[in-house]
C-alpha cells in the first residue's frame, strides 16, 4: 500500500505545483517541491531494516480487471535500492536547482515535469505486472523529453530531446514486443511468476526473441552501444536535469531491467554474451570518446555512456553463474552481480555530484568549453575539491568509493579466465584495462583543464567567485558519501546491496552467503596491480595527449552512428512526404474515388468471392400502376438533375424527389416518416434558396472526357453494387426481425404509436444523441457565419 | 427584400396560427396517433420560416425576442436530463415513467416523462432550425 | 416492387455519385441530399414493405409493418437535415472566402 503511495504522491505535487506557482509568487516553488522527495525517501529509509533480513512487500490493486491487468506493487532490495536513489538523488537535484535556476524561469513547467518523472520511475521500479512496467517505461521518457526540452527556445534541445525520445521509445516499443513474447511463453504478466515458470519454457521458439527485444528496450534506455548517440545531445537539458535523469536514475533503468530479467533469461548462454559484450563494448568506447569532448557536460555524457557499460557488463558477468550453477566455486561470479549494483550505487554519487559541479561552472563562469576554461581552483576552492573528489573516484583512485567498485571489477574480468573460453576471457581483462586507462585520462582532463593553468581565455564581463552556499550543498553531501560510502563499505553492502542480491539471484543462496565483506586492501593481487598500472599509463596518455589525439579524426563523420540517425530521421521524412504528396493531392474528388475504390474492392471484391448473389421475384409485394409513374417520375426527376443549366432547377427536382420519398412513406405505412419528410423537405429547399442568394449561379462544367467517363463509371459502379446488394439482402432471411418486440410497445411503455415509442423510449439514446447532433450543427452555422476572419474584417473597413 | 403583398400577408397570418395549432396537435398525439417532438419541432419551425419568406428577419426578431440558440440548448439540456435523472433514482438511464392523472375537462390522462424528453427535442429542432435561418439570413447583412 | 424499388434506388444513388464527384461545390450538396433520400428509401424497403398495418397499435389490429426501420429513418432524416445546413453554409461561407466554388481551386496553400 505505502508503495503505491509513493508512486501517487508526486503525482499529485507535480498536479499542485503548477497551482502553488500562481499562488506564491515571491518564493522559489522548489522549496515546496523538496519536501515530497524528501519525505519519500524517509519512508524508505524505514523499510531498510525489514528489506535487508529478506523480507519483500506486495500489494495488489485491480486496475483493468477483464484485461487482468492488476497493479501489483513489489517492494524488494532492488526496487528499494534504486527508490532510494531516485528520491534521495531526487532530493538534492531538488535543492540544487533551487540556486541553478532562477524565479524567472518557468518553474511551474519544471517541477511539475520532474515530479511526473519521478512517478514515473518509481512505478517502473515497484511495478510486477510487465504492462503496467511498460507504461510507466515510456512515460519516464516522456518527462525526460519534455525535460531535455525545457529550454525549448533552442533548436538544439529540440533536437535533443526528439533524439532521446525517438531512440528511447523505438526500444520501448521493442520491449513491449518482447513483454508480450513472455507473456506468451509463461501465459502470466507478473515478473514473479514468470521467473518461476521461466525454467521451463527454455526451448520455446519465442525464448531468443523476446530475450532480443527486451535487451533492446534496456539498451536504449541505458545508453548502450549502439544507441548511446542521444544521450549526449539529452545534455540540453537544465544541469539539474542531466544529474538526476541523465547520470543517476533514468539511464540506469535500463541496468534495473537487466538485473530485474537476468533470473528470467540468465539460463541461456546468450545472456551472459549479449549483456556482457555490449556493456564492454559501450564502455571502451564510451571512454575513449569522453576524451575528445570540448564540452564539460558531453565530457561526462560520454563518461556516463561509459559507466553504464560497465554496470551493463558486470551483470552480464554476473548471470554466468545461472549457466554454471550455484556453488561455492561459482559464488566469485554472483559478486560480480554485486559490484554491478555497487558501482551502480557509486557512480550515482560521484557521478551527481561532478554534473553538479559542472553546473556551478557553467552557472559562475558562464562557459562549458574545456578549451577556454582554467585556473579556476583558487577562485572555487570548494567546487575545486567536490570535482576532484568525483573525479578521482570515477578514475577508480583509493580512498574513494569509485576504487572499490573498480577493483571488483578487474577481479570479475580476471575470474572469466576460469571459465572455459580461451581467448575471449582475456580479451574482458584487456578491454577492461584499456578502458580503464581512457577513463583516467578523460577525469584527468576533466580536472586538470578546469581547475588548474590559467583563466586567460575566459569572459573578462564577470567576476568569478564561488558558487552560492546552497548551490553547494547538495554536490557537498554527495561527496562526503564518495568517502563515506568507500569508509564504511560493508555497512552498505549489508544494508541496502546485500538484499538486492536476492532480487537478481533468488533461490541460490542466502544474502549473507552472497554479499562478500569489501575491503580497501586485500593484499597485493593482480586487481590492484592493474589499477597501478591504470595509474601510470593514464598519466603518461594524459601528458602526451596531444601527441596521439590524431586518432580520433581517423573514423570519418559519415562513419559515426550520429550521421546514421540523421540520415535516417532525414529520409523518413522524405519519403513520408513523398509518399503522403503521392495521394493527398487536397482535390476532394480524389479522395472520394480512393473511398469508392475501396469500397468497391473490399465489398464487391468480397461479393464477388463469395458467390453471394442471390434474387428473388417471387415474394415481391404487388405493384400499382399509380407507383410505378411515381418512380419513374422520380427518376427521371434525379437524371436531370445532372443535366440542370439552372441551380434552381436542379433545387426542384431535389425537392420532387423528396416530395416522392414522402409519398411512397405513406404508401409503405409510415406515417410519422411522411409527415417529417415533408416539413424538412420545405425547410431544406428554402435553406438551398437562401444560400443561392450569396453563391454565384453555377457554370456547366467543363472537365475533360476522361474526367466525365471515370465518375460516369465510378457512379454507375456505385449504383450497381448497392442494387446488387439489396436484391441478396432481401432475399437473406438468416436473422429473424425483432419487430415483435416492439409491437409491445404500450404494455411497456404505454405508447400506442410504435415509432414515437422507439424514438422516446426503447431508443431514446439515439434520440438524445441526435438531438445533440442537430445542436451542434446549429451551432456550426452560427458560428461559421458570425466568425469572420481578420483579414475579411479588414477588407470590409476599407470598403 | 421587400414584398408589398397583402394577400400572402393576410393569409400568412391565418396560415401561422392554423400551423402553429397542427404543431402543438402533433406534439401531443406523438403517443398515440402520428406526431411527436420531431414533427412538432419541424412544423412549429415551418411556422416560423413561412413568418420570415412574407415579412423579414428583423420582424421576426422583433415579433418573437427569443435567441434561439439558448432555445436549442434548453432542449437539448432537457432531454440529457430526463436522461440523467433516472439514474439518480435507482433506475436505468434514460428509463422513462409515467403516472395516470385525472384532468377535470378531458378526463383520466397519462403524464410521462416521455413528454419532457419530447419537448427537449422538439424545442431544439425549432432553435436549431431558427438559429440556422435567422444566421444565413443575417449573413449577408454585416 | 422491392425489385423497382431497389432499381430506383440504384438509380438515385449512380446520379448521386455522379454529383459528388464533380467541381461545384452545390452539385456536390445536392449529391448528398439526393443520396441521403436514396439512403432513406433503402432502409424502409430492406425492411418489408406492404406487408402489414399502420404501427398505430389502437388505430389497426395488426399485423403491423416493422416499425424499427421507420424509427432509424427518423432520426435519418433530421441528421440529414442538419448535415445539409451546415454544408450549404460551409459552401457559402468558402465561396466568400476564396471567392470560389470550385473544389478543385480549393486545395489548400501548400498545394495551390
Amino acid at each position: 500500500m505505502i508503495t503505491k503511495l509513493m508512486i501517487i504522491i508526486p503525482l499529485i505535487a507535480a498536479i499542485i505545483v503548477p497551482l502553488l506557482h500562481k499562488r506564491f509568487k515571491t518564493i522559489h516553488i522548489g522549496w515546496f517541491v523538496l519536501i515530497i522527495p524528501t519525505i519519500l525517501f524517509v519512508m524508505l529509509l524505514r523499510f531498510i531494516p525489514l528489506i535487508s533480513s529478506g523480507r519483500t512487500f506486495t500489494h495488489t490493486w485491480d486496475w483493468i480487471p477483464s484485461y487482468n491487468i492488476s497493479f501489483t506493487t513489489y517492494l524488494d532490495g532492488l526496487s528499494l535500492l534504486f527508490a532510494l536513489l531516485i528520491t534521495g538523488i531526487g532530493s538534492l537535484v531538488v535543492l540544487y536547482s533551487i540556486f541553478y535556476l532562477s524565479k524567472k524561469e518557468s518553474l511551474h513547467k519544471f517541477y511539475c515535469y520532474l515530479l511526473l518523472f519521478m512517478t514515473a520511475m518509481l512505478g517502473v521500479v515497484f511495478s510486477d505486472h510487465l504492462l503496467v512496467l511498460y507504461f510507466f517505461w515510456e512515460f519516464t521518457s516522456v518527462s525526460s523529453f519534455l525535460l531535455i526540452a525545457f529550454w525549448h527556445h533552442r533548436k538544439a534541445s529540440r533536437r535533443g530531446a526528439q533524439k532521446s525520445m525517438l531512440i528511447t521509445v523505438s526500444g520501448g516499443v521493442a520491449m513491449l514486443i518482447g513483454f508480450l513474447m513472455v507473456a506468451e511463453m509463461t501465459d502470466s504478466f507478473s515478473i514473479r511468476e514468470i521467473i518461476s515458470i521461466m525454467p521451463t519454457e527454455l526451448d520455446h521458439r519465442l525464448f531468443m526473441p523476446a530475450m532480443i527485444f527486451i535487451l533492446l528496450g534496456a539498451f536504449t534506455k541505458s545508453a548502450q552501444f549502439p544507441f548511446h548517440i542521444w544521450l549526449p545531445d539529452a545534455m540540453e537539458a537544465p544541469t539539474p536535469v542531466s544529474a538526476y535523469l541523465h547520470s543517476a536514475t533514468m539511464v540506469k533503468a535500463g541496468i534495473y531491467l537487466v538485473a530485474r530479467f537476468t533470473p528470467i533469461f540468465a539460463m541461456n548462454m546468450n545472456w551472459f554474451w549479449i549483456v556482457s559484450i555490449v556493456g564492454l563494448i559501450t564502455l571502451f568506447w564510451g571512454s575513449f570518446n569522453a576524451g575528445k569532448q570540448k564540452d564539460l557536460k558531453a565530457l561526462l555524457a560520454f563518461s556516463t555512456v561509459s559507466q553504464l557499460g560497465l554496470i551493463m557488463s558486470l551483470l552480464g558477468i554476473g548471470s554466468i553463474v545461472y549457466v554454471l550453477g550455484y556453488s561455492a566455486e561459482t559464488a566469485i561470479y554472483t559478486q560480480a552481480g554485486f559490484a554491478a549494483i555497487f558501482h551502480l550505487m557509486n557512480h550515482a554519487t560521484f557521478k551527481g555530484a561532478l554534473f553538479m559541479t559542472v553546473g556551478i561552472i557553467d552557472h559562475e563562469v558562464g562557459s562549458r568549453d574545456i578549451r577556454r576554461l582554467g585556473g579556476l581552483m583558487r577562485v572555487m576552492p570548494i567546487t575545486f575539491t567536490i570535482a576532484s573528489i568525483g573525479s578521482m573516484s570515477m578514475a577508480g583512485l583509493p580512498f574513494f568509493n569509485g576504487f572499490l567498485s573498480k577493483e571488483m571489477f578487474f577481479e570479475a574480468t580476471l575470474a572469466i579466465r576460469h571459465l572455459d573460453l580461451h581467448y575471449a576471457a582475456s580479451l574482458f581483462v584487456v578491454v577492461a584495462w584499456v578502458a580503464s586507462v581512457l577513463t583516467f585520462v578523460y577525469c584527468a582532463i576533466f580536472v586538470a583543464q578546469t581547475f588548474f593553468g590559467t583563466r586567460d581565455l575566459l569572459p573578462k564581463d564577470r567576476v568569478i567567485h564561488e558558487a552560492p552556499k546552497g548551490m553547494l550543498i547538495a554536490p557537498s553531501i554527495l561527496a562526503i558519501l564518495v568517502v563515506l560510502i568507500f569508509i564504511f563499505p560493508n555497512f552498505f553492502g549489508k544494508y541496502i546491496l546485500g538484499s538486492t542480491m536476492l532480487s537478481i539471484y533468488p533461490n541460490m543462496g542466502s544474502i549473507q552467503e552472497m554479499t562478500p565483506t569489501i575491503s580497501a586492501w586485500h593484499g597485493f593481487n593482480t586487481a590492484l596491480i592493474m589499477t597501478i598500472g591504470v595509474i601510470i599509463l593514464g598519466s603518461i596518455l594524459y601528458a602526451t595527449r596531444k601527441k596521439w589525439s590524431g586518432i580520433y579524426g581517423v573514423l570519418p563523420e559519415k562513419m559515426t552512428f550520429n550521421y546514421l540517425y540523421d540520415l535516417i530521421v532525414e529520409e523518413i521524412q522524405i519519403v513520408g512526404k513523398f509518399v503522403t504528396d503521392l495521394y493527398m493531392t487536397g482535390s476532394l474528388r480524389h479522395y472520394l474515388i480512393y473511398i469508392y475504390l475501396f469500397i468497391f474492392l473490399v465489398v464487391g471484391g468480397y461479393f464477388v468471392k463469395s458467390n453471394s448473389f442471390a434474387i428473388d421475384f417471387s415474394q415481391n409485394a404487388p405493384v400499382e400502376w399509380y407507383e410505378i409513374i411515381l418512380m419513374i417520375v422520380m427518376a427521371l426527376a434525379a437524371v436531370f438533375i445532372i443535366f440542370a443549366k439552372l441551380r434552381l432547377t436542379a433545387v426542384v427536382l431535389n425537392g420532387v424527389i423528396g416530395l416522392g420519398v414522402a409519398i411512397f412513406f405513406v404508401l409503405f405505412r409510415a406515417p410519422d416518416l411522411a409527415l417529417t419528410q415533408l416539413v424538412v423537405e420545405s425547410v431544406t429547399t428554402v435553406l438551398f434558396l437562401l444560400c443561392f442568394s450569396y453563391l454565384p449561379e453555377w457554370k456547366v462544367e467543363k472537365s475533360a472526357k476522361i474526367t466525365k467517363l471515370i465518375n460516369a463509371v465510378i457512379a454507375i459502379g456505385a449504383g450497381v453494387l448497392v442494387v446488387v446488394i439489396s436484391f441478396t439482402v432481401l432475399e437473406y432471411s438468416e436473422f429473424k426481425t425483432i419487430s415483435g418486440f416492439f409491437e409491445n410497445a404500450y404494455e411497456l411503455v404505454g405508447g400506442a404509436n410504435i415509432v414515437n415509442a422507439i424514438l422516446g423510449d426503447f431508443r431514446a439514446f439515439d434520440t438524445m444523441l441526435e438531438v445533440v447532433v442537430l445542436l451542434t450543427a446549429g451551432l456550426g452555422v452560427y458560428i461559421l457565419i458570425k466568425s469572420k476572419s481578420k483579414k475579411e474584417r479588414n477588407n470590409h473597413e476599407n470598403k | 427584400m421587400k414584398i408589398n403583398d397583402v394577400i400572402l400577408r393576410t393569409v400568412v397570418q391565418v396560415v401561422v396560427f392554423i400551423i402553429l395549432t397542427i404543431a402543438i396537435y402533433l406534439f401531443f398525439a406523438g403517443h398515440y396517433t402520428p406526431g411527436g417532438g420531431f414533427v412538432a419541432g419541424l412544423v412549429l419551425a415551418s411556422a416560423a420560416v413561412l413568418l420570415y419568406l412574407t415579412y423579414d428577419a428583423e420582424k421576426i426578431k422583433k415579433g418573437l425576442p427569443l435567441d434561439f440558440k439558448v432555445v436549442a440548448a434548453i432542449g437539448v439540456t432537457l432531454a440529457l436530463t430526463t436522461g440523467v435523472a433516472p439514474v439518480f433514482f435507482g433506475q436505468p438511464f434514460l428509463n422513462m415513467s409515467s403516472i395516470s392523472v385525472p384532468f377535470p375537462l378531458i378526463g383520466e390522462k397519462e403524464l410521462a416523462t416521455v413528454m419532457i424528453f419530447e419537448l427537449g427535442v422538439a424545442l431544439t429542432v425549432v432553435g436549431v432550425v431558427m438559429t440556422i435561418i435567422l444566421s444565413i439570413s443575417e449573413g449577408g447583412e454585416d | 416492387m422491392e425489385t423497382l424499388m431497389v432499381l430506383l434506388i440504384g438509380i438515385f444513388v449512380s446520379v448521386a455519385t455522379y454529383l459528388l464527384l464533380s467541381k461545384n461545390i452545390i452539385r456536390i450538396i445536392i449529391g448528398t441530399a439526393l443520396l441521403s433520400h436514396a439512403v432513406h428509401l433503402l432502409i424502409l424497403t430492406i425492411g418489408e414493405v406492404k406487408k402489414g398495418d399502420v404501427p398505430l397499435l389502437k388505430e389497426k389490429p395488426g399485423p403491423y409493418t416493422d416499425a424499427l426501420p421507420q424509427a432509424l429513418i427518423l432520426t435519418a432524416i433530421v441528421i440529414s437535415f442538419a448535415v445539409t445546413a451546415f454544408v450549404l453554409v460551409l459552401a457559402y461561407r468558402a465561396y466568400a472566402k476564396n471567392g470560389t466554388d470550385d473544389v478543385e481551386e480549393m486545395r489548400g496553400d501548400e498545394l495551390e
